[in-house]
């Protein structure tokens, strides 16, 4: 295992530098980098061109420049970065240093989203193999493949940032709104539940029928600048996440699990009332530690009462505590929505163009309201990279999970008396994501360039700026960064991969 | 069949059961035993095919034919592949709409020398009307003077449409078909020989896992400086590389195959092995992941000329106009829906057309009758 790890290593590096040599070569041959001095009436002209000359090294021939990029990226190794400079001899060290943070946060958390959404959809529909869930999962996933990523960054930034500021200054639901908004509910839940057709007519007409109600009510009482939760819908998120573990572990029939469950609940609504001071401003390390108290004190339920499978039953507890706990963190934050849209700028709370952040110094709320001023520039940028892979998640998860469903190995689980549950969670689900885990790595690649669109878009200054700045102004510097930072996280999120899949089926250790 | 009680063994399954004797269906066993009535040399049916002569009076004797049911029509491979693409709906409809573009976009503003039957160029200006709003109506239809409105400087906006598909499906095809090309070559190439050849292409590929291909295509793309043909040759250096994989891996099975092993002792040449004996096997690969190759590349190309790395002006592209009017959204929308909507339109209808392709090839995994 550990040669298998170390010859990995080895090839990345080395395929590393021969990426960074093409790309250094292709950048400085894509243009002439004297170009606007060239055409320009300075009077300093020949100064600036020498200045220019000198900041990019262009007097020496192109392996020299490659090799002084190389020898100072090298020095990366013990940390010691030496990037060079931009053609304006700005150093590229502290260029990357703002961007690179940013960026990665934003593919990091596209990448999770789409990893679990996109997952949960592609085995969804191969279990509901033929259904309408699937007829539909497949059309959007074929729509969200064939969807230019620019175009529909721009169609996004003016239906959710524009028009949606818009109707966030004087929210009003149609009634034709709210009906289409239960029928897509109750179609979604009434075909991914299953069953015979009565059992889908029954279950669409009580979904939607609930969440019209819900929608309307919620728009009666102006819930949409003043939104929170409240314990009631607390309650019923915590049962929906603890009927989920439960199904998803033993079933809803095992009443001892279920109980302990419930108790675990009981202790989570005591606690809602302990803890309200506590989370009106809290800070990062009280959130932190209350998690981890739910968790275990989840865990401490589960182990008493969990009877002859403690495990499990800790198992359960501990995922239905953390959603409890979960849902209050919810409820807390949309309580200070109306919070948040009073200081934002015109009352607008979703920027379009660049960091519309409100910096720190000016910005006077409390923890809920930093959460948004720092959350809210994200979710557009974040859907966009999150719908650009998506599409490909489900569509392998299903493909892969059909194949799995269809093994010898599956028919003989079938065969000696297990149930759906088991079937699908301990034997399919597991081998069906073997293959999963390569696609990650180029996923993640495949996003780093989809940032170069989206930062365009969105007129953030991060990794994918950086780029195309470089690249427009023939400047090696920036180009030769941003592929550093692209470049070594897909390596780095390809070995992991590797790793993982020789950890998961170990035929492939060589 | 059950008038009479099961005799030893009633729990073995009904086809293993043996026949009753002198039921007429005795010659069924599940042992596999010569069945060919026909054949001559069965001892026990020679006279009963040794009646008749036919009509030129020549004896049928040794007529294998007779007794093979030849009504029920078989196909060949390729026929088959046919008639399941054929009846896959949605490829149909896409064929249909990918090929009605197709027609519309260089047929309507002509090709070079060849006029077409719109009226307007893609490059004269004229006085902007009702602020160029599109006439287009669709009942009763109407296509009006400016069916797609008009841009700043009012020009036709459906001429500058039109200009900018067929620069995007120019793209698109060639870098399909000569990417497809290169793969092929290089995965057949990497397959069979395996050696020094094959650690290229592994490591090449590996090579397009570090470099995101939009940020390769870009550094390219400026490099071609905004022609559409070095761009499609440029675009075809990069994008091969997934097609030659799986080719490779194709080629990696079938060469171990028998029919290759009976070539190479006949002492058959490595170039007809590979052309002629292994490539037609792998042909539904190719196709299907050329098709999706022109989907990718026209995303591809419209991402890079709506970054400015693509088709630049004064020629036009579909991103070309999606980036120019990206901030007219708000009050003159056609400009940006129109180049949008024909985008998604080619690589939806690309896609599942490659989706039909592949259920064609390989019917395990859908329902489509043969």
């Amino acid at each position: 295992m550990l040669q298998f790890i170390l010859r990995r290593i080895a090839i990345s590096a080395v395929i590393l530098v021969l990426g960074s040599a093409l790309m250094y070569f292709a950048t400085i041959n894509s243009g002439d980098p004297l170009q606007d001095l060239r055409e320009t009436r300075a009077e300093n002209r020949e100064q600036l061109m020498e200045a220019r000359i000198r900041n990019m090294n262009l007097d020496l021939p192109w392996w020299q420049r490659y090799l002084t990029w190389l020898t100072g990226a090298g020095k990366c190794l013990v940390l010691q970065c030496d990037l060079g400079t931009t053609r304006d001899g700005a150093n590229v060290n502290s260029l990357l240093l703002g961007a690179a943070g940013a960026s990665l946060r934003l593919v990091a958390l596209s990448v999770a989203l789409a990893i679990i959404i996109g997952i949960t959809l592609g085995v969804l529909s191969a279990i509901r193999q033929y259904s309408g869930f699937d007829y539909s999962i497949t059309f959007l996933a074929f729509l969200f493949f064939s969807l230019p990523v620019f175009w529909a960054a721009v169609l996004l930034k003016d239906f959710g940032a524009i028009r949606f500021n818009n109707w966030m200054a004087d929210p009003q639901l149609t009634t034709v709104a709210m009906g289409v908004i239960a029928i897509v509910f109750g179609l979604l839940i009434a075909s991914v539940l299953g069953g015979d057709i009565r059992r889908q007519a029954l279950t669409f007409l009580v979904t939607a029928g609930v969440v019209f109600a819900a929608v309307f009510w919620f728009d009666r009482i102006g819930w949409w600048r003043q939104p929170a939760l409240g314990l009631p819908l607390i309650i019923v998120g915590g049962l929906a996440a603890l009927a989920f573990f439960l199904v998803l572990t033993v079933g809803l029939q095992h009443r001892r699990i279920l109980y302990a469950g419930l108790g675990t609940l009981a202790v989570g609504v005591v606690s809602y009332f302990l803890v309200q001071p506590l989370i009106q401003d809290p800070s990062w390390g009280l959130v932190l530690l209350l998690a981890l108290v739910s968790a275990v004190v989840g865990a401490a339920i589960g182990w008493f009462f969990g009877g002859f499978e403690k495990k499990t039953s800790m198992v359960v507890n501990i995922g239905t505590a953390l959603a409890f706990g979960f849902l209050v963190f919810m409820d807390q934050l949309l309580r200070n929505w109306a919070g948040f849209l009073d200081v934002a700028p015109q009352g607008r709370p979703i920027g379009t163009i660049g960091d519309a952040r409100i910096p720190s110094e000016r910005l006077e709320g409390n923890f809920w309201i930093e959460i948004y001023n720092w959350g809210v520039q994200l979710i557009l940028p974040t859907i966009v990279l999150t719908l650009i892979s998506i599409a490909g998640y489900s569509r392998y998860t299903r493909a892969s999970m059909l194949e799995t469903i269809n093994q010898d190995y599956i028919r003989t689980a079938r065969s000696k008396g297990l149930s759906d549950r088991v079937v699908y969670t301990k034997h399919a689900l597991r081998n069906a994501l073997i293959p999963i885990t390569t696609i990650v790595a180029f996923d993640f690649a495949a996003l780093l360039g989809g940032a170069v669109i989206t930062e365009t878009i969105f007129g953030w200054k991060g990794l994918g700026a950086i780029f195309r700045d470089g690249l427009n102004t023939v400047d090696p510097g920036p180009v030769m960064a941003y592929y550093l930072v692209a470049g070594g996280a897909a390596v780095l999120m390809n070995m992991l991969a590797d790793i993982a899949y020789a950890f998961l089926d170990p035929r492939i250790r060589r | 069949m059950n008038d009479k009680p099961p005799t030893s063994g009633g729990d073995r399954p009904e086809q293993d059961r043996p026949e009753v004797p002198g039921s007429g269906r005795e010659g069924l066993s599940p042992v596999p035993a010569p069945q060919d009535k026909a054949a001559p040399q069965d001892p026990d049916t020679m006279d009963e095919v040794t009646d008749g002569t036919s009509a030129d009076g020549a004896p049928e004797i040794y007529s294998v034919e007779k007794n093979i049911d030849l009504t029920g029509k078989s196909y060949s491979q390729g026929q088959l592949v046919r008639r399941r693409f054929f009846r896959h709906r949605g490829a149909m409809v896409s064929l249909v709409a990918l090929l009605a573009i197709t027609v519309f976009a260089f047929t309507s503003i002509g090709y070079g020398v060849i006029p077409g039957w719109w009226g307007k160029n893609f490059w004269e200006g004229a006085l902007v009307e009702n602020m160029g709003r599109p006439t287009l109506q669709l009942w009763p239809f109407e296509a009006g003077e400016y069916p797609f409105g008009q841009d700043n400087a009012g020009k036709d906006y459906f001429a500058l449409t039109m200009r900018g598909t067929q620069r995007s499906l120019i793209v698109a095809f060639t870098v399909g078909i000569l990417s497809t090309i290169i793969g092929t070559l290089v995965g057949a190439l990497a397959g069979y020989y395996r050696g020094w050849v094959e650690a290229i292409l592994m490591r090449v590929t590996d090579l397009f896992i570090v470099i995101p291909l939009l940020v390769m295509a870009a550094v390219f793309g400026k490099m071609a400086g905004g022609g559409i043909w070095p761009l499609a040759f440029l675009l075809s250096v990069l994008t091969w590389t997934g097609l030659a994989r799986l080719v490779r891996g194709e080629v990696l099975s079938l060469r171990e195959r028998e029919f290759v092993a009976a070539a190479e002792a006949i002492g058959t040449s490595s170039s007809r092995i590979i052309f002629k004996h292994i490539l037609p096997n792998t042909i539904g690969t190719i196709i299907v992941s050329a098709t999706l190759a022109i989907a990718a590349t026209i995303l591809l190309e419209s991402a890079l000329s709506f970054l400015g790395w693509g088709v630049r002006p004064p020629d036009t592209s579909l991103g070309l106009l999606i980036s120019t009017y990206q901030n007219s959204f708000q009050t003159r929308p056609w400009l940006f829906w129109w180049p949008g909507m024909i985008i998604l339109a080619i690589a939806l209808s690309v896609n599942f057309l490659g989706d039909g392709l592949r259920d064609a090839f390989d019917p395990r995994q859908n329902r489509t009758a043969d």
